[in-house]
């Protein structure tokens, strides 16, 4: 079987439509599980009580926002060097889910640091720098979209997500350097309490659910925009002629 | 080719002159409205004057940026300058050294002038020079960029903001973290070397993307 076959949208177009049920299936269960887990059969937190409940959604968003930025410059890359379609695509799909983790971590945030620091917003370097991530998931996508050529959108999204990608470490080191300088004493976002099994599970199953749900999402909005770009084409390969 | 270059671009900034002193006018008038929007308490003025200053000049640059490539991209010259044999990459570090100096370098030499309003020391504004000595280069090498990928883009004038702002917190940091420090009685040698050192890694990788931006906006 030659599997480059399916670096062309419109093969893999078909193949996107078959897989997108399996991952969203498995997602769906994964969430109801891991929601099981964490409401009802993980202790509460000594400290924080029942509040610390909101971090099986919270923290597996943050790190689904930090990797699909990264995955999403690595397709772009692709995208960019090999004059591949696919996986301009794919960093165009890739980009919104991104920035909706990256968006859905922060509100949750917000909503867990009301009740444990008392406040809303907290200049901590984690957030901001969640904060500035989601910048520069914003103005990737509103390069592309004030580019009118999908091309040229994809390879000056590619050269924007590139430079991001190593921008974030500087970011993220002057920002930590920046609060402790300011600061002197900075709110830990948890004190590294001995996680209890049931709680990493609760994490892990999320974590997972959340990747899942991911894989089916970005098929689902590169189907879309497989046949927007490539209408004819794609709609030939589902019927197989 | 390089000397060539910066000269050319020195020559027409000077023929339009007026685009030059309108960008140090903006960064006085954007540092002169803090005062009055806060008070004139000199302990708190003191505090937020790094700050102040340096988010100035990043709007500052923000308003020159959108001309690096634009007027050359409308009559043509970007186009036969990609032409030529010599690489893109040094006519693009050409155009971005000219535009530090003709739009970077009159707010590093002004600044000190309105860090007196802030009522800093002398010896701080020498840190408010150095610090903005150091980071206005990464300014204009990063917002080459910017300036780049949204040549001829509707609305490109925002959407550079929204593309290089988020790029130049670095700066920033350091930039307002030396004066800062200064303010403080603490030495200012640790963010100035982290700036300098942030300048060079940008200085070693943007006028690549910029070139490459170029080569995209161009087809």
């Amino acid at each position: 079987m030659n599997l480059y076959k399916y670096a062309s949208p419109t093969m893999f177009y078909p193949l996107a439509g078959k897989m997108i049920p399996w991952f969203s299936t498995a997602a769906a269960i994964l969430f109801t599980t891991g929601l099981f887990v964490g409401f009802f059969i993980a202790p509460s937190d000594f400290q924080q009580g029942e509040a610390y409940r909101i971090i099986f959604i919270h923290v597996p968003a943050a790190w689904m926002g930090m990797f699909l930025y990264v995955l999403m410059a690595i397709y772009a890359g692709i995208g960019w060097a090999f004059n591949a379609r696919l996986a301009s695509m794919m960093a165009s799909s890739l980009a919104i889910t991104g920035a909706m983790f990256t968006a859905i971590s922060l509100v949750t945030g917000a909503f867990w640091g009301k009740p444990t620091w008392g406040t809303w917003w907290v200049w901590d370097a984690r957030m901001t720098s969640t904060l500035i991530l989601m910048f520069l998931y914003i103005g990737f996508i509103s390069l592309q979209a004030a580019i009118d050529d999908p091309r040229k959108a994809d390879r000056a999204g590619a050269v924007l997500a590139l430079v991001g990608v190593i921008n974030v470490p500087i970011i993220y080191f002057s920002v930590n350097w920046w609060n402790t300088l300011h600061q002197g004493a900075t709110i830990r976002i948890l004190q590294k309490p001995t996680i209890r099994g049931s709680m990493l599970a609760a994490l892990l199953i999320m974590l997972a659910a959340c990747w899942l749900y991911s894989v089916a999402v970005v098929l689902m909005r590169l189907r879309c925009i497989i046949l927007e770009r490539e209408q004819n084409a794609a709609r030939f390969a589902e019927v197989g002629v | 080719m390089l000397r060539w270059i910066v000269w050319r671009d020195l020559m027409l900034a000077w023929r339009r002159r007026t685009d030059m002193l309108s960008t140090v006018f903006f960064f006085v008038i954007v540092v002169s409205l803090f005062p009055l929007g806060i008070g004139p308490e000199t302990q708190l003025l003191r505090t937020i004057a790094p700050g102040v200053v340096w988010v100035a000049a990043l709007l500052a640059s923000m308003l020159s940026l959108g001309r690096l490539f634009a007027n050359d991209y409308h009559d043509g010259t970007l186009e036969q300058l990609l032409l030529t044999p010599q690489p893109l990459v040094l006519v693009v570090l050409g155009k971005t050294l000219a535009h530090w100096i003709v739009a970077e370098v009159p707010l590093v030499l002004i600044a000190p002038l309105v860090g007196v309003q802030f009522d800093l020391s002398s010896q701080t504004l020498w840190v408010l020079f150095a610090s903005l000595l150091l980071g206005t280069p990464v300014l204009s090498l990063i917002g080459s960029v910017g300036a780049a990928l949204t040549l001829g883009l509707r609305g490109g004038g925002v959407l550079i903001s929204i593309l290089v702002l988020p790029l130049y917190i670095p700066a920033l940091i350091f930039g307002s973290g030396a004066v800062a420090a200064s303010i403080m009685g603490m030495s200012a040698a640790p963010h100035l070397s982290l700036l300098g050192a942030f300048a060079i890694v940008s200085l070693l990788f943007s006028p690549w993307a910029t070139a490459a931006a170029l080569r995209i906006s161009l087809e």
